[in-house]
């Protein structure tokens, strides 16, 4: 469907990734560990390895987690914008298929958060 | 010679429908350019019914009188220092909430309703729409006049309408009005009028209102009640120009039903705000948010659009939806604001207690299970001083602009609910079914969407840094933050000795 306006509409995406200054949005979800509310932004270069979104750019916000320093990284089921997948983790976003605006959650088999509560 | 005075039949006439003619030296659609892009159908105009018939020179009078009792109760509230009267200082929190989002929603509904009172083909319903402009200018006024004089005495009242266009959760009011303003003039008044107005208003301004008399803000009290006959008389508007559209033409109830599906679910996610409001930042809370939910939407909306069905018109998408969030909304809402409660431009304070008890008894299926936990544990993290803000920023929804805190309430209540649209190659993150169908319905227009998150990252936001934010935002170190140990608290417990019981911890 298409807008409905008067005149030529000015159809313009506020969010291209040209704007992030040669980042890209990505987006993380720890599941069942819902102390954080919600899905958290980072503004990343697409050519950083997925390893370094797990130990620097992940830890800085999840290693709060009292759950965060029990994480077996084996076990860890992840889901990239809803189909399950596993990461290479010497590749880069952009070659593990993450891209503007991804969702990545991850899973981490055995914990659920503070005394089971999934926070 | 004509009568000295005429009867007040004719004189509504003469003053509405009589002040309109058909122009012959232009054409009627260039004269009236926008109300015919929309595709709705209006055969004849003078089918339009006044549902006050109210004159200009009427109104004038009525809203005087008004004006000045308003007046004199801010004049005596001042005079006797009624701050100080208030349940606890805490309390102000939504306050300052009301003042930055919803005041200038009502300076905003005061600019679309003067579009439409000049765009409007019909006489009628062009006067009702001055008038509406008229109120809604005089809501945003009174508001500001009665809460400054909190701002004589509390942090984070001092500029409104500079946060209102910056501040990441105000977006979500912003991008709520602004959506109905650059809508064709039916659709705005679908929305302000009978969405929010009609259907959800009794939700922000009852429980708002006798959440002030709770809490000992005669104030506030007094500007709602200086608005309340406004009020009724813009419902009425809502549900005339429903009645008008569906009555003129067969072709409009698709059209309208896709207005209301939409602007319902924009006023209700725009709502979530209030719920926590309502069961959070008031100190006494008269009523939970389940409660205004089940009596003002459930029974009241219920009866309302059965009353409509004679026209085919149907309850809102979503509705049932929006009904079983109704035990999670206030705590999801008041847990995100706790978790950044270093970038907002009121006080957070974790639930006593006491309120605790309360929202158990409130949300029997839901508190304690879902939503006790964290607030203990982060009262425990508080006491032991281990607790930290998010040191991130959330994933916002590309249409109501709110974090994406919202669960999968009738399958996995503890499990984010995530939609995602694809458009021209990009992706676009909402919260619910309700958002991510607005998107797809119109995603020219929501590719637009300022989100503050994507914002500050674009680097248009004053830095990178939260206090370069937060200074962009006009907000001043002792605006936000916890409650206790605050400017405001102090100056509370100055005014009220510090033996006195602390409402919020």
């Amino acid at each position: 469907m298409a807008v409905i306006a008067k005149d030529g509409y000015v159809d313009t995406v506020r969010d291209k990734v040209e704007n992030f200054h040669g980042n890209q949005l990505v987006h993380v979800s720890w599941d069942d560990h819902l102390l954080f509310s919600a899905a958290q932004a980072f503004p990343l270069p697409p050519e950083m390895p997925f390893q370094a979104l797990v130990g620097e750019v992940m830890s800085s916000v999840f290693s709060y987690h009292e759950d965060y320093e029990k994480i077996d990284w084996e076990a860890v089921e992840w889901m990239l914008d809803g189909e399950s997948f596993t990461p290479e983790m010497d590749k880069s976003l952009k070659d593990n298929g993450v891209c503007h605006k991804s969702l990545i959650r991850f899973k981490t088999p055995g914990l659920m958060g503070i005394n089971g509560t999934r926070l | 010679m004509p009568a000295k005075k005429l009867n007040l039949r004719k004189r509504y006439e003469l003053l509405t429908r009589g002040m309109g003619w058909e122009t012959t030296h232009h054409d009627m659609d260039d004269v009236f350019p926008y109300d015919s892009f929309e595709g709705i159908k209006i055969t004849d105009w003078d089918k339009w019914e006044d549902p006050f018939r109210l004159t200009m020179d009427a109104y004038w009078k009525f809203q005087a009188e008004k004006e000045k009792k308003l007046y004199a109760v801010i004049d005596s509230f001042a005079q006797n220092n009624g701050q100080t009267n208030l349940s606890d200082a805490s309390y102000l929190s939504a306050i300052k909430l009301f003042i930055t989002g919803v005041t200038p929603l009502e300076y905003g509904a005061h600019r679309g309703f003067a579009h439409l009172g000049r765009h409007f083909r019909g006489d009628g319903a062009r006067i009702a729409c001055q008038m509406q402009a008229i109120d809604e200018l005089r809501h945003a006024q009174t508001q500001i006049h009665t809460i400054s004089h909190y701002n004589k005495h509390f942090n984070g009242l001092h500029d409104p309408f500079h946060q209102f266009d910056r501040v990441w959760y105000l977006s979500v009011p912003k991008s709520f009005v602004e959506d109905a303003m650059t809508a064709g003039p039916f659709e705005f008044i679908t929305s302000i009028s009978f969405a929010f107005e009609y259907v959800l208003t009794n939700l922000l301004f009852v429980p708002f209102m006798s959440g002030a008399a709770y809490n000992g803000d005669m104030a506030t009290v007094t500007f709602g009640f200086s608005a309340q006959s406004d009020e009724s008389r813009h419902m009425t508007l809502g549900l005339e120009i429903i009645k008008f559209m569906l009555e003129q033409h067969e072709d409009n109830l698709p059209i309208v039903q896709r207005w209301m599906d939409k602007h319902f679910w924009r006023a209700y996610r725009l709502l979530a705000l209030v719920s926590a409001m309502q069961d959070y930042m008031l100190t006494n809370s008269p009523m939970s948010w389940k409660e205004a939910w089940d009596v003002y939407f459930v029974e009241n909306g219920g009866a309302l659009f059965e009353d409509l069905s004679r026209y085919g018109l149907k309850m809102p998408k979503y509705h049932e939806l929006a009904t079983a969030e109704a035990d999670h909304l206030s705590h999801q809402v008041w847990s995100v604001f706790c978790l950044l409660g270093n970038a907002t431009g009121f006080h957070t304070f974790l639930p006593t207690e006491e309120k605790m008890e309360w929202l158990s008894e409130k949300y029997p299926d839901t508190f304690d299970k879902y939503y006790r936990p964290r607030f203990e544990y982060w009262a425990k993290q508080k006491e032991e001083g281990t607790f930290e803000y998010l040191a991130a920023l959330p994933q916002l929804c590309q249409i109501c602009q709110v974090p994406m805190i919202f669960t999968e309430v009738e399958t996995d209540p503890m499990q984010l609910s995530f939609r995602v649209s694809e458009y021209k190659g990009d992706k676009f993150n909402t919260c619910s079914d309700g958002c991510k169908d607005i998107f797809d319905h119109e995603p020219e227009k929501y590719t637009q969407a300022w989100l503050p998150v994507h914002q500050i990252f674009q680097g248009n936001c004053g830095g990178a840094t939260i206090p370069e934010v937060l200074e962009w935002y006009k907000f001043a170190p002792e605006d936000g933050g916890d409650y206790i140990g605050s400017q405001d608290h102090a100056r509370w417990e100055e005014w009220k000795g510090a033996g006195k019981k602390v409402k919020q911890a």
